[in-house]
């Protein structure tokens, strides 16, 4: 495989090209642009075949896309923060009426006050409408799950978001190892819709009304979808695997010493918290990494899994929720693990917000309290832990 | 009703023209009563009714099709003064 130096949204672009979907309507939002950008010169350049359709918003992307998607076609669109905001409505139309639209997002931090850099409030904000989402931690990562993602949202039926953390991997060169442009299609196959509306020997009425006595139904039909998810992720990754020998699953966890205490994180940080547990090796200190590379469904049983063997777990988080229960993920995970015997301690940290660094410093610090409150020299407050905040 | 197990994966009616399985002339309070004697078969309450509920055989009105309609009262609006064919009633039932 052929290794070129390409940013996240250079690396999305070119799936998008190697995929040839059938119809793209996107706007074009920072951080995601570039994606909509390059993508718009391989249609120009004849190197893919695509219906491109430059609308005038992320409402109308989304809902152009809906429109070809329930023809039967393969639907792509990228956007971010605000543009995804915008979408929100068209989201759960997409979802509910069962359509595998893959977005591409370069996850963005909301206004105001405005700010154009890289938090995950976009997609978490969007995490109860119903469709799947994955993170990369690299855009090599990130790169291989804009195709697993696709592979996965078509069999299931349900649409997905491909995040990359906005400028921190957008618009950071790496060199990818890019997959063959034939056995890209081969991995993907055909779609196979469950109806189409240009199929006139076959007419049918979609996305129509549902009072009281039957929307209920409807809604608990898709959770069903949902949680049907799960075996053709399975299935998404084990193709991959087999097929390009890259191995990837819902969760990674790096745990080189027999660790008692970890972070969960997802996205791009996930790199510099296994960093310092390298450096903490070097002090003889024993601390773990558990990635979640795919949160919509959330992985429950794996999550138990993954965490029973530790006595104390911070869920970090690149947004907030602004309650006093930790951000989105901490209250989802603690919920799971309740009912659980042998659960960890958890604690709520936040970090990065509208693009701010973390460095190995600051996950050595968030190290140090899991290690001492593990060895109860240190009790840490539950939640409201803010790294890198400017407290006094 | 279906139950949630036996609906589509995808909430789409998989049949053409099943709007008219839908009976919803009970939706109305009001309604419109046709005097034949009066009609001179001007077809205006045809083409201002808004639920297409005026029944009409060979260009002359037959009556109303009181499955559908809803009691707007257009079709009494609408009929000449010189017959004023169709009066408004309350529906009483």
């Amino acid at each position: 495989m052929p290794r070129i130096p390409m940013t996240g949204n250079e690396a999305a672009a070119y799936a998008m090209m190697q995929i040839n979907p059938d119809v793209v309507a996107a706007y074009p939002i920072t951080p995601s642009t570039q994606v909509v950008e390059r993508f718009s010169d391989y249609v120009n350049n004849g190197e893919c075949q695509t219906e491109f359709v430059p609308v005038e918003s992320e409402h109308s992307a989304m809902s152009a896309c809906i429109g070809a998607s329930a023809c039967g076609a393969r639907v792509m669109t990228a956007t971010a923060a605000q543009g995804l905001a915008l979408m929100h409505e068209m989201l759960y139309i997409a979802s509910s009426m069962r359509l595998p639209i893959v977005t591409v997002i370069a996850s963005r931090a909301l206004n105001s006050p405005l700010n154009i850099h890289g938090d995950h409030s976009d997609t978490m904000g969007s995490r109860d409408s119903g469709w799947l989402q994955f993170y990369g931690e690299s855009v090599q990562e990130f790169y291989d799950h804009v195709f697993i993602a696709l592979r996965a949202a078509e069999l299931s039926n349900l649409p997905a978001f491909v995040c990359e953390d906005g400028f921190i991997l957008s618009h950071t060169l790496e060199p990818v190892d890019v997959l063959d442009k034939n056995e890209v299609a081969k991995y993907l196959g055909e779609r196979k819709p469950l109806y189409n509306l240009l199929d006139t020997d076959h007419p049918i009425m979609a996305g129509h009304l549902s009072l009281p006595d039957s929307y209920m139904e409807h809604r608990r039909k898709l959770a069903e979808g949902m949680m049907e998810a799960p075996k053709f992720i399975d299935q998404a990754y084990r193709e991959f695997a087999e097929r390009f020998g890259r191995k990837y699953d819902w969760i990674e966890v790096y745990d080189p010493q027999d660790a008692e205490v970890a972070v969960l994180i997802i996205g791009s940080a996930a790199g510099t918290a296994k960093e310092t547990v390298d450096l903490l090796a070097e002090e003889g200190k024993r601390a773990a990494v558990i990635k979640l590379l795919v949160p919509r469904p959330l992985p429950v049983e794996r999550l138990r899994k993954a965490l029973s063997k530790f006595k104390v777990v911070a869920i970090m988080e690149r947004t907030d929720s602004y309650k006093n229960h930790g951000g989105p993920m901490f209250s989802e995970i603690a919920a799971a693990l309740y009912h659980h015997d042998t659960r960890p301690i958890l604690r709520a940290y936040h970090y990065g917000f509208g693009g701010r660094d973390i460095f190995p410093e600051d996950f050595m610090k968030v190290f140090n309290d899991l290690l001492d409150m593990a060895s109860g020299k240190k009790e840490i407050p539950e939640t409201m832990n803010y790294v890198g905040l400017k407290e006094d | 009703m279906k139950s949630w197990k036996e609906l589509e994966p995808a909430p789409f009616i998989p049949e053409p023209c099943t709007s008219r399985a839908i009976k919803t002339g009970d939706w109305r309070t009001r309604k419109p009563i046709w005097h034949e004697e009066k009609c001179n078969h001007c077809l205006f309450c045809w083409l201002y009714c808004p639920d297409s509920a005026i029944l009409v055989k060979e260009d002359k009105m037959i009556g109303i099709d009181y499955d559908y309609c809803k009691g707007c009262g257009i079709c009494s609006e609408v009929c000449p003064d010189k017959c004023k064919a169709i009066d408004i009633v309350q529906e009483v039932k």
